[in-house]
């Protein structure tokens, strides 16, 4: 009885607009900000923030900017990884050239460039669409991984060719470097994660948001009345990148610590963020959240009741690993192209009418 | 003459011969594009697993060996026969069939109507779970593919080429799987224009490349047409297999090729045969000259990764309609 | 502008006794070709302030490839538009958009994904400012904007009585419906110019009407000059002020209902010639 939207009544333009319409859900909401800063941070382990919730964090990130580019603005971009590998070199860059920089400021910067990259391999989507364009978005996945692996300046001509984070703070506390507790990375992932879903939450309800999805729905229609697809499509290259950026810069300095850029932002991990997206629901911000949180946890559960649990050798499992993600990715195609978001709105809208439900 | 530039042919040479390779691969892609509208991402993994199956068949591999003995605890590896290379490439080919039926049955049939993105990713998962399948299948470690075709630098060509540049110069390498290879490629190219022109199934397959709904109307089956393409598509996938896989062994990377044949599919145009076989010549020799004559001396070399998507971008932008296809008219 | 009369600035009076102003588009000798195929052949034709002028002809004969000039999606090979006495430059159609030319479309051009509001909601694009950095923050103006616009919208939902389906993802509307939000879509953006391409195709005889009527209220209350194709010549002739006439890709007449339907070049287009 309690997931009501009767008697909540919405006079202004603005309640009518809000995030969270029913009460029921803002409560809901509040009281998982309070858990979430207040409560995980004081048992949050090192097994739980290394395997589950620091990795889950930092997806949610690259999975909402991806959303924004597909799920919103209906183009299609395999190079993921690549941009991630930009934030990450990026930060890279700007830790050891201003030391005294933090590190906070440098990931936003490290965000901006990815940005500017993005954008400048956003501008063939002008003219070319769908899969054509998504073979554009490889040759940025496969030049900026080949950049980074052969210009040694990136990797400031460290003889490994890795690049591993220094040791910075946080109103004195560590965040990167061997010596940082679980809760501080966690506590950095989330207040990240916290802002950029309130921006992309913004930017998606609002005149911006209209005219992507405009773009997405029709292109030509979108122009006619009055779209400007160069804007449209650049700024929904230049947020998506923005977010990606700072995933791949958080991934390195506080969760990785030490990179290659080759296996870690190679093309697999542009699909892997691709599933999230298709999973959790093309143009849903829950989405992002959902894909993220399913495909960090799938894994670990497979491994858990495989490995641990069956005692099957651990390459068997990730072959099995790779039938069920596949299987599951034509399934929910098949099924429910919007994804998990999807199901979980036909539930709350079951819930909203119960027990009645003519 | 000097040797540089006779290097520099021999550099051309083996470009055109790596282009027919990457050819082989886009004409898989363009035959289901044509027929279904699909852009088949999984075609690499197809001769992955392709590959897989013929190796595991001519071994005598137990399939899921690794997975029966994770589950019961037995020690099963292999039945301990050799199987003719012929009656394996047979059998491979049987499986492939069996896969694009069930291709249709499960997948394609819940997709008609979708849009192409929506298609492709589901392609993705199908690819994701082939592979996973094929290694829970026949195992993931490399393996060696040996189907009798001669490999090596070839001795009649470099013998009688070596006078073309003097002292320096020992005539050109080229190795021989790469030409078995091209002739295989311009026999499978031949046979699926005859096939095309002039059988009856050739000519539905025709019809529906054209127009589904008119094709349907006049009583051709789609799904029927489906499963022959996917088939089709599943051997030229076991052809491209057994090359790549002769040359460089079985391995993951063999799905990579897929990739390449994106920007190949870019030049020559989704729907062209000829147009995927000339894709394929111009990103082989371009990437193979771009890395003798810029890449390696000036860049730092490994720029074949990069190379074909650079190009395929550039043209796309300047000419987004592909080498062969007309200029798209748009309507509202 | 030598050869424009006087009537072009002076206007005329309708026989309902609406006052039409002087010239708003003047299309001049547009010639526009795919490839071989000739699509439009040297035409021109006026649009009056605040009237509602109809092109009407058979199928293929380039009424919607006109439309498709006017709203810039077209570039014409020959030939020139002048709009509010200027000659237009070859431009964008999100730019001809912003001039204020609106449109609806003869297939539905609706975002399929989005509800009713916000699809009228994207028709205010080229009125809303805000900055992204403003709406990424939703603080101040970009909200408040929000807010404004939205009001706008309201009153178009209202005059467009389709209150009930504010929320409603529009694949889910009946096609009449989506014809309307359409039209609230392109009257969002509050044009000088509205371009309806086939407004009335497919509807029943209710939805005809329902329809006319709110093209005669608009261009009546908001005084929104209008442009229709339309194949309903009933609807056509009950409706417009002026009428162009095309077939094949030219024009074969203009002018009053009246003086079309007593067009020989018109009767043949349409009933045929008899040739015995």
């Amino acid at each position: 009885m309690l997931y009501r939207e009767a008697g909540d009544y919405k006079t202004t333009y603005a309640k009518d607009n809000q995030t969270f319409p029913i009460k029921f859900d803002r409560v809901a909401y509040y009281v998982l900000l309070f858990v979430a800063f207040c409560v995980v941070p004081f048992f949050i382990n090192d097994y739980w923030a290394n395997a589950v919730l620091v990795p889950f964090l930092i997806y949610v990130i690259a999975t909402l900017g991806l959303n924004i580019l597909i799920g919103y603005c209906g183009q299609l971009s395999l190079g993921t990884g690549g941009f991630m590998a930009v934030g990450a070199y990026s930060s890279y860059k700007l830790m050891t050239s201003f030391p005294d920089v933090s590190i906070i400021i440098h990931i936003l910067i490290a965000g901006v460039i990815t940005a500017a990259v993005g954008m400048l391999f956003g501008l063939p989507s002008l003219r070319i669409k769908g899969f054509y364009l998504a073979v554009a978005t490889l040759a940025a996945q496969f030049f900026l991984v080949w950049l980074f692996n052969r210009v040694p300046w990136f990797y400031n001509y460290s003889a490994s060719g890795q690049i591993s984070a220094p040791e910075r703070t946080v109103f004195g506390i560590n965040v990167t470097g061997p010596n940082v507790d679980a809760w501080a990375q966690y506590m950095v992932c989330l207040v990240f994660v916290v802002a950029c879903a309130w921006l992309a939450r913004n930017l998606t309800r609002g005149n911006l948001g209209r005219s992507w999805m405009a773009i997405r729905d029709m292109d030509i229609a979108a122009e006619i009345i009055g779209v400007n697809p160069l804007k449209a499509k650049l700024t929904a290259f230049g947020v998506s990148s923005f977010f990606i950026g700072i995933a791949g810069a958080l991934l390195f300095t506080v969760y990785l610590g030490a990179v290659e850029v080759g296996e870690v932002f190679g093309i697999s991990k542009s699909f892997l963020v691709l599933f999230m997206v298709i999973i959790g629901g093309l143009g849903s911000i829950f989405g992002s959240f959902a894909g993220a949180a399913f495909m960090v946890l799938m894994p670990v559960l497979l491994k858990n009741v495989l490995v641990g649990g069956m005692g099957w050798p651990t390459d068997v499992a990730a072959h099995f690993q790779f039938v069920i993600v596949g299987g599951l990715i034509v399934v929910f195609l098949i099924m429910e192209p919007h994804g998990l978001a999807q199901l979980w709105r036909v539930a709350k809208e079951k819930l909203r009418l119960w027990p009645f439900p003519h | 003459m000097s040797a540089g530039f006779y290097y520099g042919v021999e550099v051309f040479l083996n470009g055109l011969m790596a282009g027919v390779m990457y050819s082989l691969v886009a004409l898989g892609f363009v035959l289901i594009f044509k027929a279904s509208g699909v852009f088949n991402y999984a075609q690499g993994v197809m001769a992955l697993f392709a590959a897989m199956t013929l190796v595991g068949l001519q071994n005598g591999q137990v399939p899921f060996a690794h997975l029966i003995n994770a589950i019961f605890g037995t020690h099963v590896k292999e039945f301990g026969w050799h199987m003719p290379t012929f009656l394996a490439i047979l059998l491979s080919v049987g499986v492939m069939i069996l896969f694009a039926f069930l291709v249709e049955r499960y997948v394609l049939k819940h997709l008609v109507n979708q849009e192409p993105i929506i298609l492709f990713m589901a392609t993705i998962g199908l690819a994701y779970f082939m592979e996973g399948f094929g290694d829970l299948m026949w195992g993931s470690e490399i393996k060696k593919l040996d189907v009798g075709i001669p490999q090596g630098g070839n001795v009649w060509i470099e013998e009688n080429t070596a006078f073309l540049g003097g002292e320096e110069f020992y005539g050109f390498y080229i190795d021989s799987l790469d030409i078995v290879a091209a002739i295989v490629a311009i026999l499978l190219v031949a046979s699926l224009v005859l096939f095309s022109q002039y059988t009856k199934t050739g000519r539905a397959l025709r019809a529906v490349a054209d127009d589904h709904q008119a094709a349907l109307s006049v009583g051709i089956s789609l799904r029927t047409i489906w499963v022959i393409v996917w088939s089709i598509a599943g051997f030229v996938a076991l052809v491209a297999g057994i090359m790549w896989g002769s040359k460089s062994g079985v391995q993951f990377s063999l799905s990579l090729i897929a990739l390449k044949a994106l920007p190949v599919l870019m030049l020559g145009g989704f729907t062209s045969i000829p147009g995927a076989i000339i894709g394929g010549l111009i990103i082989g020799v371009g990437e193979k000259m771009f890395e003798f004559l810029i890449g390696a001396p000036f860049l730092g070399g490994a720029t074949e990764n990069w190379f074909a998507y650079v190009l395929a971008l550039l043209f796309l932008v300047f000419r987004p309609q592909g080498l062969f296809g007309e200029k798209i008219i748009e309507r509202v | 502008m030598n050869e424009m009369t006087d009537n072009s600035t002076v206007g005329y009076m309708t026989d309902d006794g609406r006052q039409i102003g002087g010239t708003m588009m003047e299309m001049k000798n547009i010639t526009l070709r795919f490839g071989g195929v000739v699509a439009i052949e040297d035409i021109s034709f006026d649009i009056r302030e605040g009237e509602i002028r109809a092109i009407i002809g058979p199928n293929g004969a380039g009424k919607s490839s006109m439309l498709n000039v006017i709203s810039g999606f077209y570039h014409p090979q020959e030939g020139e538009v002048w709009f509010h006495g200027e000659k237009r430059p070859t431009m964008r159609p999100y730019k001809v958009a912003q001039q204020g030319i609106a449109r609806t479309f003869q297939n539905i051009a609706l975002f399929k994904g989005m509800s009713t509001l916000d699809n009228i909601m994207t028709g205010r694009m080229t009125q809303m400012k805000s900055s992204l950095l403003s709406q990424a923050i939703w603080f101040g103006k970009a909200a408040k904007e929000e807010a404004e616009h939205r009001q706008k919208v309201e009153e178009i939902i209202d005059f467009l009585e389709i209150q009930a389906i504010r929320k409603t993802p529009v694949g889910r509307l009946p096609y009449g419906m989506q014809k309307r939000v359409e039209l609230g879509r392109a009257l969002a953006a509050e044009p000088k110019l509205l371009l309806l391409d086939e407004p009335m195709a497919g509807m029943n005889v209710e939805e005809k009407e329902d329809m006319s009527r709110f093209i005669l209220d608009v261009n009546d209350e908001f005084g929104t000059t209008i442009a229709l194709i339309e194949h309903d010549m009933g609807v056509v002739m009950d409706i417009s002020d002026r009428v162009v006439v095309m077939d094949y890709g030219k024009k074969i007449g203009d002018g009053t209902p009246a003086e079309v339907l007593a067009n020989q070049d018109v009767i043949d287009a349409y009933l045929g010639v008899s040739h015995d």
